[in-house]
């Protein structure tokens, strides 16, 4: 695997050549677990263990809270509070799995992040990338969903609004609205077909998180130099990784134990700190919450759905180029789409042939912009759609579009990188010199 | 650089919530409820003072029907003795379907739904209104302060002037915790109108403070296990996360050559 040169599986024991010969499982698990890593990883190399805990949390909660749960438009409300109230340990499952949907997207976004900055995205490392969008669509379809099921104002509004969005698309969007919902409007139907979405997307997304790790298992890892695994033979190779087990492995659940005290504080401590008052009020068709306000990771996107109103003169000029086809509505959703459509293309719009954005002087203030951008929309999400904010989502909105058809494809041309390191041990030399480093008292290993 | 990243999604995580919540624009006090902060607990008497004021006075009209009766027995609750629960229940008529009509109420039944149809149920309104909001969108205020619901149910209680008015055939007071001003809902307390075995202080703020600290522990009855469940795991997570650290510190030091000693 990974192309890397590495020590193979041997069987052990009887037992295991015998298991071999039939089924090379145990060979898996080895390549799998001891994966020459590149040994320059850093902090932001933390965030897949912490996602697959978080899926694996969010599944193992998720059963749980299935065994207690009513979809149903009448009972749901009150089955929630049935396993807040009457459940063994069900208040602390609900919140665990209530802040760990938050966890999962903190994660997600921080480990997307990590991939723009440090080039992950590029070749021959697009596959990973386009599976990782992919997995990142589906979470924020099952979170959506998940977010309904209690049956609160926010749960109904939310649904109205976003399933609304479909009916934006000209001529068959209002057949597909009614096809999604089950009928008309946000009912039992829907109820039901989003709790069984709910139970049925993290097992797709678990299927893809496989397929994301054999994919970069294949190209190996990226590294904070952006430059690859040497592997001219084991020797060389051995000079640029270690195995994923136990020298990532041990780290990562570091990371991780450091993140949970952190998630545990929040649940004990302030577990609706996160969630929306009006979602403790049961749904009710015929009151309108003052403000609908998605979760907070749907924020982003929610501002540039709202951004592109019809004074905007680019959607007048869609409007009149397809003769009003594309309203403001639907540029909108085009608009919120694209803004992840445009990440998934970053393989192909960022021209520059260096990965790391560490080596690229003009890059990294306009990825720090953006990181600041994604913040500033997260903002504006949350505020009434009047100005000033209008006119500020509109510009952050913009900048998002900036940031991946210009910039990225601008910058691969005018940008002059800094200097490279030729190995990933040469960068790691220069972290940890090999003489132990002049201060501290070294006892040479190896 | 990575000192950044983090910071940005600590920053994700504590400060970017939606901070427009049911509540709306009145003044909402910051009363001191013994509940507050990681470690605060219910003032079980205060919640049996709030239980008879809701009994007496709010469940005219209001009900609590997604509270089991039983639950008035439960640790961390008003924690009557089993046979007050029980004697307490019989107060109430729920309706049975089986017998297709009304009955005394058992521990297991759930407090009646509100009478008045105009009047919400106020099992989970501490948790559905947020008291505090703000600056700017930011929600740092509800992370220092709390939500703020108690807050409110308190501020609205007290927060009656005196003055009414007639809109459209319908009665308003004036009350200065209420989104727009002007409530429907009459002044529900007053002065000296509950007595409590204990003397505890039966003015209208001292009881609007009782029954919202009830009101929230109808709305979150497992708080007290709760919190002591997440300092427990917070606790154990920190001590997981220093030998897991020194573990990862020894692991590397070959690699990163450094002497196994400052391990």
């Amino acid at each position: 695997m990974a192309g890397i040169p590495h020590d193979s599986y041997e069987p052990g024991t009887r037992a295991e050549s015998w298991l071999h010969r039939r089924l090379p499982v145990l060979s898996l698990v080895y390549d799998t677990l001891m994966i020459p890593t590149p040994k320059n990883l850093n902090w932001m190399w933390i965030w897949g263990i912490v996602l697959s805990f978080c899926l694996g949390l969010q599944i193992v909660t998720g059963i749980v809270l299935a065994m207690h749960y009513t979809p149903h438009v009448d009972l749901a409300f009150a089955s929630i509070e049935h396993i807040m109230r009457n459940v063994n340990a069900g208040h602390m499952i609900r919140y665990a799995h209530m802040n760990g949907a938050a966890l999962f997207f903190i994660a997600v976004y921080a480990h997307i992040f990590r991939g723009l900055y440090y080039g992950s995205y590029k070749e021959p490392r697009e596959v990973t990338w386009i599976i990782g969008i992919l997995i990142f669509v589906l979470m924020m379809g099952t979170a959506f969903m998940g977010y309904v099921l209690p049956w609160g104002q926010m749960s109904f509004w939310g649904a109205t609004v976003i399933t609304g969005l479909f009916g934006a698309i000209p001529f068959i969007g209002e057949p597909i609205q009614t096809w999604l919902l089950g009928g008309p409007a946000v009912e039992n139907a829907t109820l039901n077909r989003f709790f069984s979405l709910h139970y049925l997307l993290p097992f797709i997304i678990a299927g893809l998180v496989v397929v994301h790790i054999w994919a970069f298992h294949t190209t190996g890892n990226n590294n904070p130099t952006g430059v690859e695994v040497r592997r001219g033979s084991r020797e060389e190779a051995r000079k640029d990784t270690v195995s994923f087990w136990p020298y990532y492995i041990v780290k990562d659940l570091f990371a991780l134990a450091v993140i949970l005290a952190v998630f545990f504080a929040v649940v004990g401590f302030m577990p609706n700190y996160l969630g929306h008052p009006d979602n403790y009020i049961e749904a009710n068709p015929l009151v309108t919450p003052a403000h609908i306000v998605p979760e907070w990771y749907f924020l982003p996107f929610y501002a540039i759905l709202r951004a592109f109103t019809g004074e905007v003169w680019v959607v007048q000029l869609a409007s009149f180029l397809t003769g009003g086809i594309i309203d403001a509505k639907f540029f909108g959703v085009l608009a919120m789409f694209g803004s992840i459509a445009v990440m998934a293309l970053a393989p192909w719009l960022d021209t520059s042939s260096v990965r790391s954005g560490r080596y690229r002087p003009m890059f990294k203030w306009w990825f720090w912009l953006l990181v600041i951008d994604f913040f500033v929309l997260m903002w504006l999400g949350a505020q009434p759609a009047e100005e000033p904010y209008a006119t500020f989502a509109l510009i952050a909105s913009a900048f998002w579009f900036f940031y991946f058809l210009i910039i990225l494809p601008l910058l691969g041309v005018i940008e002059k990188p800094l200097p490279r390191p030729d190995t990933i041990e040469k960068d790691f030399d220069e972290h940890y010199p090999p003489d132990g480093g002049a201060s501290t008292k070294s006892v040479a290993a190896e | 650089m990575i000192g950044r990243f983090t910071l940005s999604a600590i920053v994700a995580f504590g400060l970017a919530v939606p901070a427009i919540g049911a509540g709306g624009d009145g003044h909402v006090e910051d009363f001191g409820f013994s509940f507050e902060g990681p470690f605060g607990t219910y003032d079980q008497m205060q919640l049996q003072r709030g239980l008879k004021i809701y009994t007496e006075v709010c469940s005219a009209c209001h009900g609590l029907q997604y509270v089991p009766l039983r639950t008035l027995g439960d640790d961390g609750g008003p924690h009557l003795p089993e046979e007050q629960v029980r004697a307490y229940a019989a107060f109430w008529e729920v309706f049975d379907e089986d017998l297709d009509d009304f009955r005394t109420a058992k521990p297991q039944d759930h407090f009646p739904g509100s009478g008045d149809e105009n009047a919400p149920d106020l099992s989970l309104m501490a948790k559905a209104r947020a008291g505090f909001h703000g600056p700017y969108g930011l929600g740092i205020s509800q992370f220092f302060r709390g939500m703020g619901g108690p807050e409110y149910i308190a501020s609205l209680l007290d927060g009656y002037t005196g003055k009414e008015k007639e809109e459209a055939g319908a009665v308003l007071y004036e009350n200065t915790a209420f989104s727009g001003g002007w409530i429907s809902m009459a002044p529900p307390l007053e002065d000296g109108l509950v007595e409590f075995g204990d003397d505890a202080p039966n003015d209208v703020r001292a009881m609007s403070q009782d029954v919202a600290a009830f009101l929230m522990w109808t709305a979150e009855p497992k708080l007290n296990s709760r919190k002591e469940d997440g300092f427990v795991a917070v606790l154990f997570l920190i001590v997981l996360s220093v030998l897991l650290y020194l573990s990862n510190k020894r692991l590397w030091s070959p690699i990163k050559r450094r002497g196994a000693d400052d391990a």
